[in-house]
């Protein structure tokens, strides 16, 4: 009669587990779609992407006389001719090559491609030297300038010359990847928590099969603690699998305290299944729970600095965005593997986490509707 | 326990809803190892009152006793006390009928022996392993029945355990219920549609509409209400003037 086998929580472990791993479209969207997304970020964000400047040239009167001008001189000698148009290949092994396009062309016409982004500087050309005219709050203008001025100036010597003084960052840690891993394992706890555990209680509830669980003796607590846990595992399986898919393929590694990430991402779980329960705790309409669960996981994901850091938002919000549940466990994943952080560095971020997720466990079941 | 003369006591019970008034007023007594069935159309209030006597709604005035407890404060022993199915509950679509069934015994505290048991009581055993998405609406309601039965209750509340089902599958449902009656001494509450269901199985017939009862007893004292009636249905339509599967 005592065998753990009979026991309610255990039952009901098991029962949650069965019932997520034997659905194989939870194994795609839980572990190999993850992966995927890694890969598919990784590979595109660390890449040597060339700069491709496309300006258009217009003669002015002077210009036009035949004498050269210094942009003309330089770009018959190193450009490529084509029509109208001449192609410049400025070559750097540490920067990446960049290209820069000329069209010559009209100045009415000049403006109308500046207007449709197909060029992004118009040179007016003179034997007095060239003048740039560009939007000064665009990037891809100013680098498109900044190029172009330097090639005008000096050939194509001096880009090429720049590698000198350049150190690539290829040291682990600073990679476009090592900011991604743990972002991804973070949003990784939140999306399966919010959609598992929310969806699977929504759709019981619309089953009536809670109304008649809570018609036995099964201790309310338990259920929900089951489905918890059953998450729990599932979780951690997809976590270190996206982790050992990143060690191999891009080699990132955890220098920081084993100990401290496993206490945050339990901690983590803690926090986005009491934020589930909470969310799925009334509402027996999937549609009402999409909307809701999209509510919340919406934007974190977008402000949480899951792909990109949030610290390009403005100032008075990052204050905010710094104390979202998702912010502080990618933070402090990255302060794990990427700064060798120990458990003195995140235990406050794992305190604060796991206090939201029992608050929210307990306002939750509070405001439960078992029927 | 107490020695009560009734299983259940139901007294003067009133519910609404919002607006609308789903049981006005009913009371009812089922003695140990009685059949009763509540027949009426839907919206006649026959699951509210049931699923007050399964402790899952309280009343709004009135009293219910099951076995001399009310379910405030004795949750606990109710539970142990009663079986019940509720119309149409789906159970885990990836679990196996074993499974389910292994899962409800453990809120009971019971153990793989008595799930055997059951099984072999609702005639399932070749499907234990079965998903329970792949049972057929008749298998799906006979393991409801099972999972019902697991704690051998001495008070079943089905709420329209056959509907849905073909004649062959209601059958083995009813002949199920009536060897439990033999063997156990069960009593029974059943909401239906069906006359024949309650024909077949039950001892006293109450018929329900919009709240309340209109007529109780046996099917014969029930027939000689009127005079000429031939079946519970024309009874039904001359005292409600509407169909009793509406």
């Amino acid at each position: 009669m005592n065998k753990i086998t009979n026991h309610q929580l255990y039952r009901l472990i098991v029962a949650h587990f069965a019932e997520i791993i034997r659905e194989p479209a939870v194994i795609f969207w839980g572990v190999v779609f993850p992966i995927l997304m890694a890969w598919g970020l990784g590979i595109a964000f660390t890449q040597k992407t060339g700069v491709h400047a496309k300006l258009a040239v217009v003669r002015t009167e002077q210009t036009l006389d035949g004498s050269k001008s210094k942009l003309s001189a330089a770009l018959s000698e190193n450009g490529i001719k084509q029509d109208s148009s001449y192609l410049v290949t400025l070559k750097n092994v540490k920067l990446g090559d960049a290209q820069l396009s000329y069209f010559e062309t009209s100045s009415l016409n000049a403006y109308r491609l500046l207007k449709k982004g197909k060029v992004s500087v118009i040179v007016a050309d003179s034997n007095k030297g060239s003048t740039y005219s560009f939007d000064p709050s665009s990037q891809e203008a100013k680098a498109a300038y900044q190029l172009a001025s330097d090639f005008e100036q000096n050939g194509t010597q001096s880009y090429a010359k720049m590698q000198e003084s350049i150190q690539p960052l290829t040291l682990k840690g600073t990679r476009y990847v090592d900011f991604l891993i743990p972002g991804l394992l973070g949003m990784g706890i939140m999306m399966a928590c919010c959609w598992g555990i929310s969806y699977t209680i929504i759709d019981r509830r619309s089953k009536k099969l809670l109304r008649r669980m809570v018609a036995t003796p099964m201790r309310k607590t338990n259920l929900l603690i089951a489905l918890i846990t059953a998450r729990f595992f599932m979780n951690l399986a997809e976590a270190v699998l996206l982790f050992i898919f990143a060690w191999i393929y891009f080699d990132v590694t955890i220098q920081g305290s084993v100990t401290a990430l496993i206490i945050l991402f339990m901690a983590g779980n803690i926090a986005f299944s009491g934020i589930a329960i909470l969310i799925s705790s009334r509402t027996a309409s999937s549609e009402v729970g999409n909307g809701m669960i999209n509510a919340i996981v919406t934007p974190m994901m977008v402000v949480s600095g899951v792909f990109f850091s949030y610290h390009n938002f403005p100032d008075w919000t990052i204050s905010v965005i710094q104390y979202l549940p998702l912010t502080m466990i990618a933070d402090s994943f990255r302060v794990i593997f990427n700064e060798g952080g120990t458990l003195i560095d995140v235990w406050r971020e794992a305190v604060i986490l796991a206090s939201v997720g029992v608050t929210t466990f307990v306002i939750g079941i509070k405001t439960f509707k078992w029927y | 326990m107490i020695d009560a003369p009734f299983i259940v006591e139901v007294r003067n019970v009133k519910k609404s809803f919002k607006d609308v008034h789903a049981v006005k007023g009913v009371s009812l007594s089922i003695k140990p190892g009685e059949f009763v069935a509540l027949l009426g159309p839907n919206g006649a209030g026959k699951t509210t009152l049931v699923e007050m006597v399964e402790g899952i709604q309280n009343p709004d005035e009135g009293e219910i006793f099951i076995s001399g407890l009310q379910w405030k404060n004795n949750q606990h022993e109710l539970h142990q006390l009663i079986g019940l199915s509720l119309q149409e509950t789906r159970f885990m679509d990836k679990l196996t009928a074993y499974e389910t069934m292994r899962l409800f015994a453990s809120f009971y505290k019971l153990d793989a022996h008595r799930v055997d048991e059951v099984f072999a009581l609702i005639g399932l055993e070749d499907k234990k392993k079965a998903f329970v998405d792949n049972l057929s609406g008749g298998q799906r309601q006979r393991l409801a029945l099972g999972v019902a039965l697991l704690n051998k209750p001495q008070i079943l509340l089905l709420d329209e355990p056959t509907t849905g089902l073909d004649p062959n599958a209601r059958r083995e449902i009813w002949n199920i219920l009536l060897g439990l009656k033999k063997s156990q001494n069960t009593s029974l509450i059943l909401t239906s549609h069906y006359m024949e269901e309650a024909e077949y199985l039950c001892d006293r017939i109450i018929i329900m509409d919009q709240g309340t009862i209109l007529a109780q007893g046996t099917l014969a004292e029930i027939l000689a209400l009127g005079s000429g009636y031939r079946s519970l249905d024309e009874l039904f339509i001359s005292l409600t003037g509407r169909h009793l599967y509406e």
